[in-house]
């Protein structure tokens, strides 16, 4: 990429402002997403799909723009995950962290509000998500977990779909600053 | 440095926080113990949120039939149909009432009937993450449950404890990849270990492509596993592959059919014997023989021949046995190349004109065929 384009992308990211939030929201969205992932599979097994704990990560890292900001996002959430599955602490800390991370560093380089590169990152980033928690599983702690690629694909956009309306949805919750 | 530092301050802190975690997950991985007080924490955190959330479901619900449902019925006709929404929920509550007693009762029925000590508990949500098949229940430390122990229904094995807090634990069930006990078939005593396949279903592995296992064939917990006691019911067998290196072994669980709401946590478990299959009766009906029928029936072909002599080649042999006997042949002495009797004569016109018994070294001359009505 090119300085000027560099520079326009920017520039473009700093018109839109980093965004922040109410307090109760950074700490309340969190938990209801992993609430959600608890709960709400136990009577709509179809929801199941949805991981929604990650979607909050996208975001949040996303309108952050802050790199370390998003590595703690992701770090938070992705432990509170991992303190309510039954695989050890820091398998979705650890996944979920570089998602934040990167997530954050997209952010800082392009206009993230426009809803097809939404739509894009919580798509690319979920196949990320699904793909490096089974290397680490496999890689650390050796459980032979099945991969199915057409099956994240698929997934992954129903994932990304929700997103962009959970999304929009948390938008309300943005202060400018 | 410190302008080194600075520049990558971003990349630094990332992977610290990384690095941090791997130095928790190795912790846990090496030592095999848990960061219990984190879990406890989150735990204790979500617990009251969960029973909360249940509380408001079921009170809406409730709303929801009370109120929304009888609103509307109540502008169709509001005396007749106040008293059919009253009764409808009068009804709804004693069905749903009867449906917990009921289910209460076969969990308690079981209880007696079953020499292991157990508790029953309640399940109140399901644990994070696409991959796992993890729920909570509502009995924890206080309640005597510890880490380990095997949760059932009446139809089968649940899974198993993978830790207990003070007011709610988590339950592997069978259906998770990680998931592993040690079963037996019930027919043919074949071992194997039974692991989820992170859907609804389970696989047995470790079973010899020599192995017999048969589709609908029952497994049963084999009590080797330290977790579950012997002769629980695991599930039935829908498909059987020969596979490399074992035979592959697909197992619907009868845990639980349908939503899984009330289990059994096995506190102190005594090993059963795994119950025999009831086998197929060996008894034998033969239908009686055919009543005659036709005119073949009433007037024999043969004279003297019985009139049931059985199937169409035993008539046919006495048949051929009177033509044989009115012209003097008899059967298995003839040399080879001797000349056969006439068959084709029908066996009173035999006994009318009997044939010559030919000379010694002699052929009989052939006899006329006569056409076989």
């Amino acid at each position: 990429m090119s300085d000027t384009s560099d520079l326009r992308l920017l520039t473009s990211a700093r018109d839109t402002g980093v965004a922040r939030f109410r307090r109760w929201g950074l700490v309340t969205v969190p938990l209801a997403a992993v609430l959600f992932q608890v709960y709400v599979p136990r009577f709509f097994q179809v929801l199941q799909f949805l991981e929604m704990p990650l979607l909050v990560t996208v975001y949040f890292s996303l309108m952050r723009r802050d790199q370390i900001g998003g590595t703690f996002i992701g770090a938070s959430i992705g432990l509170l995950q991992d303190s309510l599955s039954h695989q050890p602490l820091g398998m979705f800390g650890i996944d979920k962290t570089l998602v934040g991370y990167f997530a954050a560093s997209v952010g800082m380089r392009i206009d993230v509000d426009h809803v097809v590169i939404r739509l894009l990152l919580a798509f690319f980033l979920y196949c990320f998500h699904q793909f490096f928690y089974w290397v680490l599983a496999r890689a650390l702690l050796g459980q032979q977990i099945p991969f199915d690629v057409q099956q994240m694909f698929f997934v992954g956009l129903l994932n990304a779909a929700v997103g962009i309306s959970l999304f929009h949805f948390l938008d309300k919750l943005k202060e400018r600053a | 440095m410190d302008s080194l530092l600075n520049r990558y301050r971003n990349v630094t802190v990332l992977l610290l926080v990384i690095f941090a975690q791997l130095i928790l997950l190795a912790y846990q991985v090496k030592s095999n113990q848990d960061v219990r007080l984190i879990r406890v924490w989150a735990v204790s955190a979500v617990t009251p949120l969960a029973r909360l959330i249940e509380s408001l479901r079921s009170g809406t619900v409730r709303l929801a039939e009370n109120y929304v449902f009888l609103h509307n019925l109540r502008q169709e006709n509001r005396e007749i149909r106040k008293e059919v929404g009253r009764l409808k929920i009068e009804n709804q509550y004693l069905k749903s009432q009867l449906e917990t007693a009921d289910r209460v009762k076969a969990l308690s029925a079981f209880q007696s009937n079953n020499p292991s000590r157990m508790a029953a508990a309640r399940v109140i949500g399901t644990g994070t993450g696409a991959n796992s098949r993890v729920v909570f229940i509502d009995r924890g430390s206080r309640g005597g449950v510890a880490a380990g122990m095997a949760v059932i229904t009446p139809d089968g094995i649940v899974g198993k404890v993978t830790a207990a807090y003070p007011t709610a634990s988590q339950v592997l069930l069978i259906t998770d990849p990680t998931f592993k006990a040690g079963v037996i078939s019930q027919q043919h005593r074949v071992h194997g270990t039974v692991r989820g396949l992170g859907y609804n279903s389970c696989d047995v592995y470790y079973i010899q492509n020599e192995e017999q296992v048969e589709p609908g064939e029952r497994f049963f917990t084999a009590g080797d596993d330290g977790v579950f006691p012997k002769g629980l019911p695991v599930g039935t067998v829908t498909a059987v592959r020969e596979g490399n290196p074992f035979k592959e072994v697909l197992l619907a669980p009868s845990g639980f059919q349908g939503a899984l709401e009330e289990v059994l946590v096995v506190l102190e478990g005594v090993h059963q014997p795994i119950p025999e299959q009831s086998v197929a009766s060996t008894e034998v009906h033969l239908q009686p023989p055919a009543p005659p029928s036709g005119q073949e029936e009433e007037a024999p072909a043969v004279p003297g021949a019985k009139p049931n002599a059985g199937t169409d080649a035993d008539r046919l042999r006495e048949r051929y046995k009177s033509i044989g006997e009115a012209q003097g042949h008899r059967f298995g002495e003839g040399q080879p190349g001797s000349k056969p009797p006439d068959f084709n004569l029908k066996p009173e016109d035999s006994a009318a004109k009997p044939a010559k018994p030919p000379a010694e070294g002699q052929t009989a001359p052939p006899a006329k065929p006569e056409p076989v009505p």
